[in-house]
């Protein structure tokens, strides 16, 4: 090493001598070719590119030359150690990109293997086209109404202008409860939810009420006791059977499709007059598009009307009624009514959350 | 009611063109639903009329058969062997020559039997498909169409049965008459109504006795007598036939006949064996401990509100139910009463409802009939007796007739356009009105309508309007939708049960609605209690009377029916409504003439029992399966708890949780849960005897509790959130192992004051290590303060604060 004052020419400097660098850049970008991993680069690189390298310990001689011969010493230092650097960087990328390959390989999985570790659950499906079905309301305006399944017989019947001697009032169409004289009933509609609603509020009224009904039957294929229907009931000024209509239009549009429509069928229901019986066409019933035979409906009887407290020459409007077990059986081709009411999960499971 | 196109087409001229689909459409349109459309199964090839020329009874068989041989128009007679002795010489009868093929492929040929050749068969009703008559064969009488002619047309083979169901409140419909009307008016055809006839005028003293006690009930009771019966004359084979399409079986022609007048006119009628009735009529209610036996043989105690047709016996027939025995036709009866009345319909109703006799006649008196046409009935049936059984009616008629004028109804012309939504004119409405059969007189704006005899269902302005918005056509109204007010959406209760049973679809259980109906077995192996049930007068079974007051029994036996087919790992759910008994007030039936006063109204509400929202969940098996992951993990009494959990954050309430002991719980692991201090309800693990009882797998567990008595979800406020650093530290407990983690975990929460972020109990060890008597609980706790990074000495005053406040439960930092 010279002494830092000395008036040396700077090729007689070995270290700055152009050989000397080419041989350390030529030795280094051999080495850290020949680096097969990271490990070994990241060893090669003190003896090159470290501070006791031959291009760093060769820049600190820089000080020892005259200001004349720094410069073109400088750059040639300078030159050394951006190839150095650069032969470097481009080994590492390489050794990095072909260090990530293989990791990556290696933490490969199956990813076809299960991955279910929460068990699933479902809602019923007649929970959820309940649900649907008040949804479909609820965006025209309309407002849930509840009552009790255990139900008041005068709500149930008397109300409704059922009357004493009508004949589903017997105990082998109805539950009554015990003891005789109860005057309560297993409600065998939804129907007494249209007389509590309209005891309760004022016109305007537009609800819906789904809910359980109860009637003797034996279970059977088509046939059970324990069933679920939907009521709806409007009561204003002005209402017609064409606002009937068209409120049944849009509730089969929106729950069976927009290619779904509604036929009328003159009926009788106490509680309704004119009566009648709806069926809806359903282009999508897995037996190829047909009308189904899906509920009743009618203009509220103006008895109802004065047993509720509602003069009928100024408030009027419709009602209807359907079959939630009827709607799941055509719109989702359930064909034995067992399936509905017997729990089992593999049933429910089918229908998910939501309908 | 069946209706056989040839009948109806008798009555109605069915313009030309009108096929099956054309009816069928009609009937819809007027709400007559058809519930069937039935067609008599093909017969093909040679069948024809044949006359009985002679029988040789051939004998030496198992059984009598006959050698008979029967003109088909041949110049050769025909040889038939035939079993059946129900024919004579010189009967019509149907022959199937070989060749033909009967209903269910059964092909006619010749062939040799009992050492004869039979050469064709001798058909019974059944054997064609006409009906369901196999006694003997069908005998055509002995008049009628030559031997040879074609028998196809003769039998009905080509006609077609419409089965309508009539709703209750259309009686006329229950006859050929109601139903040609109403289709005349559908196709807009002509139409003869049958009973549209002149009696003729009986002279004579009327020729009984008749006396009505109970006019409310019996506003029409009409009579007359026939004498010179043959006994022995047997119905005409078109009237049989039009019977047994009508699905009515032939039995003789006093009966016949009636029951003929009946589907024809729709009045019922019934034939008392004029030598067996004793003295005066007398229609009266029921005495005290008087008994009849009706036509079928049964003896029955009657009720004092059954309305009787006595004589002076007693009684000698349920009135517009079922006839006596005593006065019943026999073979021999020669002389008969007809009667035909009218009856108020709820009456008969209760009748048939107290004696489980829906019969006919009654189906049709419950509808109401039309009190019009009793006389004319009775001619009607007295021509066909006279006709073919010889008799002749002798006396007068009686006619015991206490009829007030028809009510009169006003409708506002403008009425039947308002209701419909579409214009309908005054024409219309009363050309309407006047095809169903009113009288209408208009009246400037309104019109005085009086319904017709037949149409008692006709009581009040909308009745006239249905009559006439169906004349209109139903579908003839356009669907427009009306303008609803903004409604508020679902109630907060509608929406938690919605988010609660996503909330436990979601973790994993499936919901199963059950029936409500439960009863003491699995009461007692639940250990709940049997008494003080609301129960069904009637219940489906009598094993389960009573009305659930839980979840659980239905849950539990869906659990047993899922597991019983196979299943193993099971979460099963239900959000339904309980029972609870009230003080047991009867519900009031007031008036319907006006709303009820709101006393009354009161009581009637109050009278309903409550039935709260209830949420049950039961599991059994793995709670989370085996896998690649792992064994799997059994469900234990924590799911349960978490399930109440789950429920609680569905809700948005805050769910608290300490020991109980209820049944059907296990004592030692029964979680009461709490919400603002109430229990709401329990969750755990099921008591071992329940399990075994249920026969359900050990450590079942089960939570129930009641959605209708939390809280309102509060409005959730926002809170600040810190981006401040956290400092995590673990502090390590030794408590009194019976000390509730719950407890601990409070003190500590209360002791850290408000930089405490999170806590969480992660591990709880209760081995030897733990000492004596004690278990060591760790806790992870996280601080943090909103405004600043903490340091070391804030943390450490937190925690030990923490650790004084713990201290008061028993708990001692660990060393």
């Amino acid at each position: 090493m010279s002494g830092a004052n000395d008036p040396f020419d700077p090729k007689q400097v070995a270290a700055l001598s152009p050989e000397a660098l080419d041989t350390a850049v030529r030795e280094g970008v051999a080495a850290f070719t020949a680096a097969a991993d990271l490990d070994q680069l990241a060893a090669a690189r003190p003896a090159h590119l470290g501070d006791r390298g031959p291009v760093l310990l060769a820049r600190r001689e820089l000080g020892a030359l005259p200001p004349a011969a720094r410069k073109d010493a400088g750059q040639r230092v300078n030159t050394a150690r951006v190839a150095l650097t650069e032969a470097y960087d481009a080994r590492l990328a390489v050794l990095s990109a072909e260090r990530d390959e293989r990791v990556l390989a290696e933490e490969r999985v199956d990813v076809t293997l299960p991955s279910d570790r929460a068990p699933v659950g479902a809602r019923h499906p007649l929970t959820t086209i309940q649900d649907r079905i008040a949804d479909i309301f609820v965006g025209m305006g309309y407002e849930i109404a509840e009552g009790p399944e255990l139900e008041s017989e005068w709500l149930n019947f008397d109300a409704l202008n059922t009357g004493p001697d009508h004949p589903a009032r017997s105990l082998a169409d109805t539950f009554f409860v015990a003891p005789e004289g109860s005057g309560l009933v297993l409600r065998t509609h939804t129907s007494p939810v249209q007389a509590r609603t309209m005891l309760e509020r004022t016109p305007p009224i537009y609800v819906v009420a789904p809910g359980r009904v109860f009637r003797t039957d034996e279970l059977d294929a088509t046939h059970t006791p324990v069933f679920h229907q939907v009521e709806g009931l409007a009561i204003d000024r002005g209402l017609t059977m064409a606002h009937l209509r068209g409120t049944l239009e849009a509730l089969a549009k929106a729950l069976f499709g927009p290619g779904s429509e509604i036929r009328w069928r003159p009926h009788f229901f106490p509680f309704t007059e004119p009566s009648a019986e709806f069926d809806v066409w359903f282009p999508e019933h897995r037996d190829g598009p047909q009308w189904v035979e899906w509920g009743g409906c009618g203009m509220v009887n103006p008895r109802v009307l004065v047993a509720c407290g509602l003069d009928p020459e100024e408030f009027g409007g419709f009602a209807f009624g359907m079959g939630i077990e009827r709607a799941l059986q055509f719109r989702h081709g359930v064909s034995d009514m067992h399936d509905i009411v017997e729990g089992d999960v593999r049933f429910t499971r089918a229908f998910g959350v939501e309908q | 009611m069946k209706v056989p196109i040839s009948w109806l087409s008798q009555h109605v001229d069915l313009p030309a063109g009108t096929g099956v689909e054309e009816l069928d459409a009609a009937f819809v349109r007027q709400g007559l639903e058809v519930e069937e459309v039935l067609t008599v199964p093909p017969t093909t090839g040679p069948l024809v009329v044949g006359r009985v020329l002679e029988i040789e009874e051939l004998t030496g068989f198992k059984k009598p058969i006959r050698y008979c041989r029967v003109d088909v128009g041949n110049e050769v007679p025909q040889g038939i062997v035939c079993g059946a002795r129900n024919f004579a010489v010189g009967d019509l009868v149907v022959v199937a020559l070989p060749g033909a093929v009967l209903p269910g492929d059964f092909a006619i040929a010749a062939r040799t039997t009992y050492d004869h050749v039979s050469d064709g068969m001798i058909c019974s009703s059944r054997e064609l498909g006409v009906g369901d008559d196999h006694d003997g064969i069908l005998v055509l009488g002995t008049d009628g169409p030559a031997p040879g002619t074609p028998a196809g047309g003769l039998l009905g083979l080509d006609d077609v049965v419409f089965d309508l169901e009539v709703t209750t409140d259309r009686g006329y419909c229950m006859a050929i008459r109601g139903v040609a009307r109403e289709v005349a008016a559908a196709l807009g055809a002509p139409w003869q109504d049958p009973a549209a006839t002149t009696p003729p005028a009986w002279s004579g003293d009327p020729a009984w006795t008749v006396e009505v006690e109970d006019p409310q009930r019996c506003d029409r009771f009409s009579m007359i007598a026939m004498q010179g019966l043959d006994p022995a004359a047997p119905s005409p084979w078109w009237l049989r036939r039009r019977l047994t399409r009508s699905g009515v079986r032939s039995i003789s022609l006093a009966v016949d006949v009636t029951n003929y007048v009946m589907l024809e006119l729709g009045q019922p009628m019934h034939a008392f064996d004029r030598d067996a009735v004793r003295g005066p009529v007398v229609v009266r209610t029921a005495r005290p401990g008087e008994r009849v036996t009706t036509l079928d043989g049964v003896d029955r105690a009657l009720d004092a509100d059954d309305l009787l047709i006595t004589d002076e016996s007693g009684p000698i027939g349920l009135a517009g139910v079922m006839g006596g025995a005593s006065t019943e036709i026999s073979g021999s009866t020669t002389a008969v009463l007809l009667e035909a009345a009218h009856w108020e319909p709820a009456g008969i109703g209760r009748g048939v409802r107290r004696h489980k006799l829906p019969s006919e006649a009654a189906k049709r008196f419950e509808r109401g009939t039309d009190p019009d046409v009793t006389v004319v009935a009775l001619a009607r049936a007295a021509e066909l007796l006279a006709e073919y059984g010889g008799a002749t009616v002798v006396g007068g008629v009686v006619d015991v007739d206490t009829r007030g004028p028809r009510p009169e109804i006003v409708l506002p012309v403008s009425r039947p356009q308002a209701v419909a939504g579409i214009p309908i004119d005054a024409d219309t409405v009363i050309d309407a009105l006047r095809t169903v059969g009113c009288t209408v007189v208009p009246a400037g704006a309104q019109l005085t309508v009086t319904p017709p005899s037949w149409r008692p269902d006709l009581t009040d302005p909308a009745d006239l309007v249905e009559e006439v918005v169906r004349a209109v056509g139903y579908d003839e109204i356009p669907g427009v939708l009306p303008t609803v007010p903004p409604g508020r959406g679902l109630t907060p209760g509608q929406r938690r049960r919605r988010s609660v049973g996503r909330a436990l679809a979601d973790a994993g259980y499936t919901e199963a609605p059950a029936y409500p109906f439960v009863g003491p077995a699995a009461l007692t192996a639940l250990g709940l209690p049997t008494e003080g049930l609301l129960t069904l007068r009637n219940p489906l079974s009598d094993e389960e009377p009573a009305l659930r007051t839980s979840l659980l029994p239905g849950l539990l036996a869906t659990l047993a029916r899922n597991l019983g087919r196979g299943q193993r790992d099971l979460a099963v759910f239900e959000v339904g409504v309980v029972f609870l008994p009230g003080d047991g007030a009867a519900a009031p039936l007031p008036p319907v003439d006006r709303r009820p006063d709101d006393a009354t109204l009161a009581a009637l509400l109050g009278a309903v029992p409550a039935q709260p929202w209830h949420v049950g969940t039961v599991l059994t098996g793995l709670r989370e399966p085996r896998g690649h992951w792992g064994p799997g993990r059994a469900a234990d009494w924590a799911d349960a708890v978490q399930a109440a959990r789950t429920v609680a954050a569905a809700a948005g309430v805050e769910l608290t949780v300490r020991a109980g002991d209820r049944l059907p719980w296990h004592p030692g692991r029964c979680a009461e849960l709490l919400v603002e201090g109430v229990v709401v309800g329990h969750a755990g693990e099921l008591h071992p005897r329940v399990c075994a009882a249920l026969e359900l797998p050990p450590r079942t567990c089960a939570m129930e509790l009641d959605l209708d008595a939390l809280p309102e979800r509060a409005v959730a406020q926002g809170p600040a959130i810190s981006s401040f650093p956290p400092v995590h530290t673990d502090l390590a407990l030794s408590v009194p192992a019976g000390t509730p983690a719950a407890d601990v975990e409070s003190a500590l929460r209360a002791g850290s004051g408000e930089l405490l972020e999170d806590l969480r109990l992660f591990d709880v060890y209760t081995g030897s290590q733990a000492g004596e008597g004690q278990k060591s609980l760790a806790y992870a706790l996280t601080f943090r303060a909103p405004d600043r990074t903490l340091t070391r000495a804030e943390v450490a005053e937190a925690v030990s604060a923490a650790l004084a406040s713990a201290a008061a439960v028993g708990a001692v930092q660990r060393a």
